[in-house]
């Protein structure tokens, strides 16, 4: 049958245009192969990177990894440092969680605020404003946001601070939830608020009570995707935190935090603190993946409202 | 209050009540709207006050270096016998930020469309997804994490030494012995380095632009009315045919916008630049194997040695300024290019 195709297909056409038609078909085949590569590419660059963060930094954990806190290493006779020496990450761990929760405790409710405002009330020009402003804020450097902060905060006050990277994270954070829980918030659909309405309850009320738990799931996700962003962010850190050997859980001083682990000692000559850094690695970028794909799983297929 | 109201079952009693509690409503729904303003107001005092202080911070810098800050590339922020003076010229940043940004374009974005071609035109539903979920994926990967990888990873494939024979090995030193000799292009390799350099810092942002780009081009070309597809198929023309003249063409100006997407993303990164980036030479060369800065690694370098002197705060506060102008340019550029495709494409839906 195929050979019956082909040959009502060469009927009447000309060695020329058959050769034509091999041409075509070859550059058809070949940018097909080449589109198939660029995906192929940029899947095996993303499991190149991650499997080799996972399992370089799978043999750096151990339990003391977890349990101690960053310490001086201890060299040996030759002046090598000794493996298992310089203690673990737990001041880090435990530093990121301050700064993330005070940033947290800034950002969310500004955040579900404004977005509540772009959604329920915002139609007019300053509804296009605030989310316009919203757009330029996200589009902004993070090492810019460490500058504004560093200069607000660092200079005038003469030392780094967990609040000064707190409100450095918040600033990026506000900008990202607003605008998430604007779009999810709009999924809601109006005949649960007018029939709200229809039974008396006032449009705050509405809001509160009908429109926000039925979007939840999606707030939520939202909420977890904008922190676990900043939970990565490290330049605006280096310049508002700083790094500290422990931590320290007064918000007005220096702090440890994981990012600024990982980069003080990715730079390091020792091999011991390279393992510890790639075990640093390990942690954070599994908080965030769970975190990523917990929140994607909990969503999935589920439609809002 | 209900209680005393029992008795009194009449009408009027009922509708004073009615309009009482709704006032207390009216009042909390204005409470309410106020707060939401307020949040409002506050993002907005927020990037008015970023940018003031920005202005404000480098306002000492601005009036002791003037235009020479973007043109001159003198930077001695310590007064020494050389110097008499201080002298802040970050024309060598700009190069460096320019130079990596490009070198992440020209390798990002065709890998970007190809993958997004693959996910919205080639791959059956059951690939697509979680090709596009992996590609993705990559834009979760905090840049610190990028950067140290780059430097325990691709440093190395870059620039090896062997160190019992002295024998150097890798990419640059591959790069510079093919093309090195070839006049134009070679200037580009004409020297290696040690592999921080800044073709490494580009092609870790290539890596690190990929999903904005193919993600944003994805949902381009999904945007093409398959009418339109369907018609050129219809008329004898292969995939590819198709895809060239139906689909690029369509989607031309919302892909270039993504691509301006990603150079927005590329300029202010910081943490993966720095490490790889090798933060030493100022010389502005064609040779891209040389080390060199960009401006937001400049910043991260240098921060901590401004002290307390207000000249040198001033001039970091002014790289932070410089760079927020470029990148509000670019992203502008880009949301205009995307909005611009996307009802273009809405209009051509309807029509």
């Amino acid at each position: 049958m195929e050979q019956a195709r082909s040959r009502a297909l060469d009927a009447g056409v000309s060695p020329r245009e058959r050769a034509r038609f091999a041409v075509r078909r070859t550059v058809n085949l070949v940018m097909a192969g080449l589109v198939g590569l660029a995906a192929l590419i940029g899947v095996a660059v993303m499991l190149f990177i991650l499997g080799y963060v996972l399992v370089q930094g799978w043999q750096a954990l151990s339990p003391t990894f977890f349990s101690q806190s960053a310490q001086p290493l201890d060299f040996d006779a030759k002046g090598q440092p000794i493996a298992g020496s310089g203690g673990g990450v737990l001041m880090s761990i435990l530093g990121s969680l301050l700064i993330l929760g005070l940033a947290a405790l800034i950002s969310i409710p500004l955040g579900l605020l404004a977005g509540m405002y772009l959604s329920e009330y915002g139609h007019g020009k300053f509804a296009f404003l605030v989310r316009y402003v919203a757009d330029v804020m996200t589009g902004i450097p993070s090492i810019v946001t460490g500058v504004f902060v560093w200069s607000l905060v660092v200079i005038t006050t003469g030392h780094f601070s967990a609040w000064a990277g707190a409100l450095a994270l918040s600033i990026i954070m506000v900008p990202i939830i607003t605008r998430t829980v604007e779009e999810i918030l709009r999924l809601v659909p109006n005949a649960l608020r007018e029939a709200s309405y229809a039974l008396g309850v006032p449009q705050w009320r509405t809001i509160v009570k009908v429109v926000l738990p039925s979007a939840a799931s999606g707030v939520i996700t939202g909420i977890v995707l904008a922190v676990a962003r900043a939970g990565g962010e490290t330049a605006p850190l280096l310049l508002t935190v700083l790094g500290n050997e422990a931590i320290n859980w007064n918000p007005s001083q220096p702090t440890d935090a994981l990012p600024l682990r990982i980069y003080d000692y990715a730079t390091q000559p020792y091999a011991v603190r390279i393992e510890q850094a790639w075990g640093a690695s390990f942690i954070l970028i599994m908080v965030i993946l769970v975190f990523s794909l917990l929140t994607r799983i909990a969503t999935k297929g589920k439609k809002v409202g | 209050m209900a209680a005393n109201n029992l008795d009194m079952k009449i009408a009027p009693i009922e509708g004073i009540d009615r309009i009482s509690r709704s006032r207390s409503l009216v009042g909390g729904d204005r409470t309410f709207f106020g707060l939401t303003i307020f949040a409002s107001l506050l993002l907005i005092a927020t990037l008015l006050a970023l940018i003031v202080l920005l202005v404000v911070g480098s306002w000492p810098n601005i009036q002791y270096s003037g235009f020479n800050f973007t043109t001159s590339a003198n930077w001695n922020p310590n007064i020494t016998q050389n110097h008499p003076h201080e002298e802040f010229g970050i024309l060598p940043y700009i190069f460096g930020t320019v130079v990596t940004s490009t070198i992440a374009l020209i390798f990002a974005v065709p890998l970007a469309i190809g993958a997004a071609l693959f996910i919205a035109e080639y791959a059956p539903r059951w690939l697509a997804t979680p090709v596009s979920f992996m590609v993705e994926l990559l834009a979760a990967i905090p840049s610190i994490i990028y950067g140290f990888w780059g430097l325990a990873v691709l440093v190395p494939i870059m620039y090896n030494v062997d160190l019992k024979t002295g024998k150097v090995s890798g990419v640059d030193a591959f790069l510079h012995d093919v093309i090195g000799k070839v006049p134009v292009l070679g200037s580009l390799f004409s020297t290696p380095g040690n592999g921080r350099s800044l073709l490494t810092a580009g092609l870790i942002l290539a890596i690190m632009v990929l999903p904005t780009i193919m993600s944003v081009s994805r949902e381009i070309i999904l945007t093409v009315p398959s009418l339109q597809k369907e018609g050129m198929l219809a008329l004898g023309a292969t995939k590819w045919e198709t895809i060239r003249k139906a689909v690029l063409p369509y989607a031309g100006s919302g892909i270039i916008g993504a691509a301006v997407l990603g150079l927005g993303r590329a300029l202010g990164e910081t943490m993966a630049v720095t490490l790889v980036i090798g933060n030493s030479s100022t010389a502005i060369t064609p040779n891209l194997l040389s080390s060199g800065y960009t401006m937001s690694s400049s910043i991260a370098q240098k921060f901590t040695e401004a002290g307390s002197d207000p000249l040198y705060v001033g001039a970091i506060v002014e790289i932070a300024l410089v760079l927020l102008i470029m990148t509000a340019i670019i992203n502008g550029l880009a949301r205009l290019l995307v909005i611009f495709s996307t009802s273009s494409a809405l209009r051509g839906t309807r029509a």
